[in-house]
């Protein structure tokens, strides 16, 4: 069963992803990827996850999959003013 | 182009990264048919990704090219293995195991960027087994004494390096970020043979001899890792193009062989060729090529070692067959129980 794996780097990070691996169960999964990818102390926490439990949008609509954040500016600070002198904001 | 050939290997590598991270963060006006985005994206010097669609034979050719990277570094662990149980003290027999563990971590990095192209595991390790894809011609050779351990670390991981670097720019994302991962472990590996080497040549004439002798067989070799000259390179074209390759066979090579000469200089060992010469006029060495019809005779399978290698690896492997099934076994049974 082929594995993807998502590593906590140190406390007060995300998990990332950091690449896969095969494992006939999620506990091996967990300790070949503790082999694999902490040889170094690159984490301090270890997520195994089936790669056919993951749904992934697809690139080929990915245009119009992300297009309706494109028009909406107003959801970023910068697109307001701020008068003069007004402070903490 | 990208700095000083002679940076130091961490921070190429390091360089290598924040460009990618820059580059994914600018804006491409991408063209609207497919092999125009492909276009676009390779070259803004952005990252190819496993879901995006490319060119047949771009996923081919990385799909031979990792793949080939991935089974050398898993052959790659018989030559040094050879020497963890007679390793001269418990901290170099310490250091060689954690290195040998290191190769078969890379070789699993590769496998897992190359699976992201579509092709399984298991037909990776059966095309290794059966022949049909090739290793590094170099694990071919002999490890005849603990100064070869020495001169593997120096010579062909330095090689692999001087090669392995600028994939760390390679535009399939996957194979990139593989490559940063092992090239961050390399430099390590790099470091002990020299170590090795060092502590040989300065210690009694016969420890001198034995670090001499290994260099003298493995430097040659280490030249041929890069492949056959330009001219005769049959997939760098191609390669350069899309951005998979970043420089040509003889580039690197000559950029090994720069490095090396300052490096011997300090381990007080002779590097086996009486025409090496700084040559003023194009600011590099001139040196002797590798025995070429040598390296295509080693590829196509009569080298010192081939046969013993390969066996080596399809007994490891059916031995391992009952080791597989049991896990896979017991992970069947403890599902049903869960039930």
């Amino acid at each position: 069963m082929l594995f993807e794996v998502f590593i906590r780097p140190r406390r007060g990070l995300s998990h990332a992803h950091v690449g896969s691996l095969h494992a006939p169960d999620a506990e091996m999964a967990l300790r070949n990827a503790r082999d694999v990818y902490t040889r170094r102390q690159e984490g301090v926490s270890i997520w195994v996850v089936p790669a056919t439990e993951i749904t992934a949008s697809s690139p080929d609509e990915k245009d119009a999959f992300f297009a309706p954040a494109a028009d909406k500016v107003y959801r970023h600070p910068t697109f307001y003013d701020v008068p003069e002198g007004a402070a903490h904001i | 182009m990208y700095g000083n050939d002679f940076a130091p290997l961490l921070e190429q590598v390091d360089s290598a990264e924040r460009d990618l991270q820059q580059a994914a963060g600018r804006d491409v006006a991408a063209g609207a048919d497919l092999q125009g985005y492909f276009d676009t994206i390779v070259a803004a010097d952005q990252k190819i990704e496993p879901r995006d669609w490319m060119p047949e034979a771009y996923r081919k050719t990385l799909i031979r090219q990792i793949a080939q990277h991935a089974h050398s570094e898993i052959i790659g662990m018989q030559p040094e293995g050879n020497w963890i149980s007679r390793a001269p003290s418990l901290k170099r027999k310490a250091i060689l195991l954690a290195k040998v563990q290191d190769e078969a971590g890379h070789g699993l990095y590769l496998y897992a960027a190359a699976e992201t192209l579509g092709i399984s595991r298991d037909e990776l390790v059966e095309m290794l087994i059966d022949g049909r894809q090739k290793y590094s011609s170099i694990f071919n050779y002999p490890t005849l004494t603990w100064a070869d351990v020495g001169a593997i670390g120096w010579l062909v991981d330095g090689a692999a390096i001087v090669n392995q670097v600028p994939l760390c720019r390679c535009s399939y994302g996957p194979y990139a970020r593989a490559m940063i991962r092992v090239c961050k472990e390399e430099s390590f590996h790099q470091r002990q043979g020299f170590e090795i080497l060092h502590t040989l040549s300065h210690g009694t004439p016969e420890q001198k001899a034995m670090a001499q002798d290994a260099v003298d067989r493995w430097w040659y070799p280490s030249l041929a890792m890069f492949g056959p000259p330009d001219g005769d390179s049959t997939h760098s074209e191609r390669s350069m193009a899309w951005k998979i390759k970043r420089f040509t066979n003889d580039e690197l090579r000559q950029r090994f062989v720069d490095m090396c000469v300052q490096q011997a200089g300090i381990l007080d060992l002779r590097i086996p060729d009486p025409d090496l010469r700084w040559d003023e006029a194009r600011g590099q060495h001139d040196y002797t090529q590798p025995d070429y019809d040598e390296l295509m005779r080693v590829i196509k399978g009569d080298g010192p070692c081939n046969q013993e290698r390969m066996e080596h690896r399809r007994r490891a492997h059916s031995d391992g067959a009952w080791v597989r099934a049991a896990a896979r076994t017991y992970a069947e049974k403890r599902a049903k129980n869960a039930v």
